[in-house]
């Protein structure tokens, strides 16, 4: 009879580990030298970051089933945290600055960043912040933001081609670290990554691709993940060796299945959530508490 | 196609006689090579040669049919491990399992339950694949009479599961025709199972307790010629289910490992007990390639999700899924009736058509060619701007079908509105909702005509 060998692969290259926050709570996300869950042929020394969001507006348009568990704390985007952090058991969170979106409220930087300094000095878990994808206010809110609270190593985002120059060197400046963001598109990563990095230091970079719900383009984002992964750990190229992040809680509760039942909705987001993790992805922002609490109870 | 061109024409009778209909033995096996050929063109090859060749041509992961008919489930040929690479070609089975332990009705009304769940996608039928029955009242005459039930009242391909060998082929014997797999092989049983496998010819579920045990197995069993095989590494969490999946498919794919070229069978329903965790292995199993997936639940709410994911991860990445370009009419609309567009990608064609069926208020659906990018990617490449639009509206006579001049765009376009002002100036451009699902409270409220 023939004999089976386990036909075992070894990578000689690292995922580079990024660190968010400081002091005992600070995580680290990326590190490993292998395909996610392949604990059978290599090392992943950091479980996947799971993030809860939170608005520092009221949110609107939420599907009942999501807002449920915030409904007492949504007025006040601290006392949400709190909760995220105390009850819910987040061991990192977000902030989406979406008062400042030009289109909408147009909030100023400087009323954005003292939010965002309230929130953080009252948690002590690390924090995502986040702002509307407009490459100008984003500059200015996240520039304002970094120097506001200096040395929290936040990590700040998303950071595009047309804006990342400035929100980076602040983030040099005042110690923080970064969400690249190029969507959907392997070249347009691996060409803001060089950029950066050109006087960034690449493990303060964390990739976003853009992502998508479970049933609405999935299978894109799911993909692009996984060539990134592959690119990194087997082609070796150190321009796509940054952890990857994965944002999708807002297009699974805007989906009419997830509107449809809270247990379908929470299907919907954790199924996403797990098969970017497949895919590779080492940061989820999550919206739902139970999807969060499913994805991290699978995974230990 | 384990084997190249170079390795081919070594075998081949090299006299050129173009029988083939290819002008030289070389040719013929290039050919052969990329699967463009049939060995049985060449009417010179030794019977012996032939069966090296075709053994060595063989797909590495063999095809494997459960059920009969068009609810068959063809399982296996798959040909990489990441689906960028190519494409994943042959949809994890969904099964749900069925106790012969529970009641009658219970049965009955799972099985109903199976039966009415209709969901569909970009115009296909997503759907249930087969019924594990599964052995666990200790009563042989219970398992026979739920082997019966599923047999005459469903359709549906069939897994009998027991680990009772003599109850299981008793079941298989009553259901042969049906072609069921039969659950679990395993290295105690599998000498006295090899006689009844040949003499009923359904494929056969190989457990084992690690891939090493698999191994022997389905050497033992290709032997004696039982070719049809499915298999079990018996993986306990998802932790394992990841690892056993992976080495067994790159033992097959990367090594051209035979005795693990099979696709596999792995059971959610037994891993976990909390139906939220049983859902998350069975897509986690689906995304790392297991042929067939168990599952005990039967309600919408769970199946649903899951059958989305695997539409999905089986989706062919070489090809955007669209539809063609043209001005939709929904429902019979008339000159009064309202006009909505969107892209040629299917997802948004299925979506937003379905959505105005549901609101009942007959319409036409302008569907512009995008290449199958959906709204906000096409409308930052060029595809779905105000220009792309204006003419569109010019090639297909939009505005002749209708005496009003509204068009509803999607909510998302933010700055689409803008471009379409100054492109359609007599053109009064309406913000759809955001969300497809809305249009039919969005058309009942918002359309007054
Ligand atoms: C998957 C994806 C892709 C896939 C495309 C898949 C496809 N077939 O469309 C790929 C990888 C190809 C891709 C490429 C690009 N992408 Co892309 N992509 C996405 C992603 C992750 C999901 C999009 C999706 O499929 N949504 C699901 C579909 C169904 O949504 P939809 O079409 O909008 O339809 C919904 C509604 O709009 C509504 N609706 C639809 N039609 C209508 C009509 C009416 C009348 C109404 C009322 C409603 C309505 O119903 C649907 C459901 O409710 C998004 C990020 C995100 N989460 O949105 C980025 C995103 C759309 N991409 C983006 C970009 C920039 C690109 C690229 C230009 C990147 C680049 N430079 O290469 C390319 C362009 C591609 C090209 N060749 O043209 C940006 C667009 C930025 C913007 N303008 O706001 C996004 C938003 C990411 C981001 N945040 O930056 N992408
Ligand atoms: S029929 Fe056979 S022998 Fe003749 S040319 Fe073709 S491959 Fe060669």
């Amino acid at each position: 009879m023939v004999k089976y060998e386990p036909p075992l692969e070894k990578y000689s290259v690292n995922i580079r580990e990024a660190i968010v926050g400081e002091g005992e709570k600070a995580i680290k996300i990326g590190g490993e030298n292998t395909f996610p869950f392949h604990f059978f042929e290599g090392s992943l020394p950091n479980p996947p970051g799971l993030a809860l969001e939170i608005l520092d507006i009221q949110p609107e348009n939420w599907a009942q089933w999501v807002l449920e568990p915030f409904q007492d704390v949504t007025f006040d985007p601290v006392r949400w945290a709190e909760k995220c952090v105390e009850v819910f058991g987040a061991e990192i969170l977000c902030l989406r600055l979406l008062s400042t979106d030009p289109m909408g409220r147009d909030t100023s930087p400087r009323e954005a960043a003292r939010i965002t300094k309230k929130l953080a000095d009252s948690i002590d878990v690390p924090l995502i912040v986040w702002g509307t994808g407009t490459e100008e206010k984003d500059s200015q809110v996240l520039i304002e933001v970094a120097r506001v609270c200096s040395g929290k190593n936040l990590l700040l985002g998303p950071v595009l081609k047309g804006n990342y120059g400035q929100i980076a060197k602040a983030a040099l400046e005042y110690g923080h670290a970064l969400v690249a963001q190029a969507s959907m598109d392997v070249n347009l990563t691996k060409e803001l990554n060089i950029a950066l990095c050109k006087f960034f230091p690449a493990e303060r970079i964390v990739i976003d691709t853009t992502a998508s719900a479970l049933g609405y383009g999935l299978e894109y984002t799911f993909s692009i993940i996984e060539s990134i992964k592959q690119f990194a750990l087997m082609d070796r190229d150190t321009m796509m060796q940054m952890p990857i992040l994965a944002d999708f809680g807002g297009d699974c509760w805007r989906t009419k299945e997830a509107k449809e039942s809270k247990e379908q909705g929470i299907f919907w987001e954790a199924i996403t959530g797990l098969t970017f993790l497949l895919a590779g992805a080492n940061l989820l922002i999550l919206r739902h508490p139970d999807a969060l609490r499913l994805i991290k109870e699978m995974i230990s | 196609m384990a084997l190249k061109g170079a390795e081919i024409i070594k075998r081949l009778p090299k006299t050129n006689c173009k029988e083939c209909g290819y002008p030289t033995c070389f040719a013929f096996a290039m050919k052969l090579a990329t699967g463009g050929a049939k060995l049985e063109d060449c009417p010179y090859l030794p019977p012996e040669v032939r069966a090296e060749l075709e053994a060595a041509m063989a797909p590495p992961i063999k095809l494997v049919t459960i059920g009969t008919g068009d609810n068959a489930l063809v399982i296996g040929e798959e040909e990489v491990m990441f689906r960028h690479e190519k494409s994943f070609f042959h949809e994890t089975g969904i099964a749900i399992l069925i106790s012969d332990k529970e009641s009658e009705s219970d049965i009955e009304e799972r099985i109903k339950g199976i039966k009415e769940l209709h969901l569909e996608r970009i115009g296909q039928k997503l759907k249930i694949n087969l019924l594990a029955l599964f052995f666990e009242s200790g009563e042989k005459a219970k398992f026979e009479a739920l082997v019966k039930k599923a047999h005459e009242t469903t359709n549906f391909a069939l897994i009998l599961i027991s680990e009772d060998t003599d109850v299981l082929f008793s079941g298989a014997s009553l259901c042969a025709d049906r072609k069921p797999l039969v659950y679990p092989i395993t290295k105690e049983n599998v000498s006295s199972a090899i006689p009844k496998l040949k003499e009923l010819g359904t494929p056969a579920g190989v457990k084992g307790e690690s891939i090493e045990e698999i191994v022997s197995l389905t050497s033992n069993l290709k032997d004696t010629g039982v070719e049809e095989i499915v298999l079990d590494p018996g993986s306990k969490n998802i932790r394992e289910a990841v690892r056993d999946q992976t080495l067994i498919r790159r033992a097959a794919l990367k090594k051209g490992f035979r005795p693990l070229g099979y696709p596999t069978i792995s059971f959610p329903c037994f891993m976990y007990h909390d139906r939220f965790k049983e859902a998350l292995a069975a897509a986690t199993l689906t995304t790392k390639y297991a042929g067939i997936v168990v599952v005990s639940q039967v309600d919408k709410h769970f199946l649903s999700p899951l059958l989305v994911h695997r539409f999905n991860i089986y989706s062919d990445p070489r090809r955007p899924m669209t539809v063609e370009e043209k001005v939709y009419e929904i429902s019979n609309p008339n000159e009064y009736s309202p006009i909505l567009i969107t892209t040629n990608y299917a997802l948004d064609f299925f979506i937003v058509s379905g959505a105005i069926e549901e609101a009942n208020i007959p319409a036409y659906l302008c569907i512009k060619d995008t290449g199958g990018i959906g709204v906000m990617a096409a409308w930052t490449s060029g595809k779905f701007n105000g220009e792309a639009i204006a003419d569109f509206f010019k090639k297909y006579g939009v505005g002749d079908k209708v005496k009003h001049r509204k068009l509803i765009i999607p909510g998302v376009a933010k700055k689409l509105k803008g471009e379409l002002e100054e492109e359609l100036p007599d053109w009064e451009i309406i913000f759809g909702p955001l969300e497809a699902s809305d249009i039919p409270r969005f058309l009942s409220e918002e359309w007054k005509q």
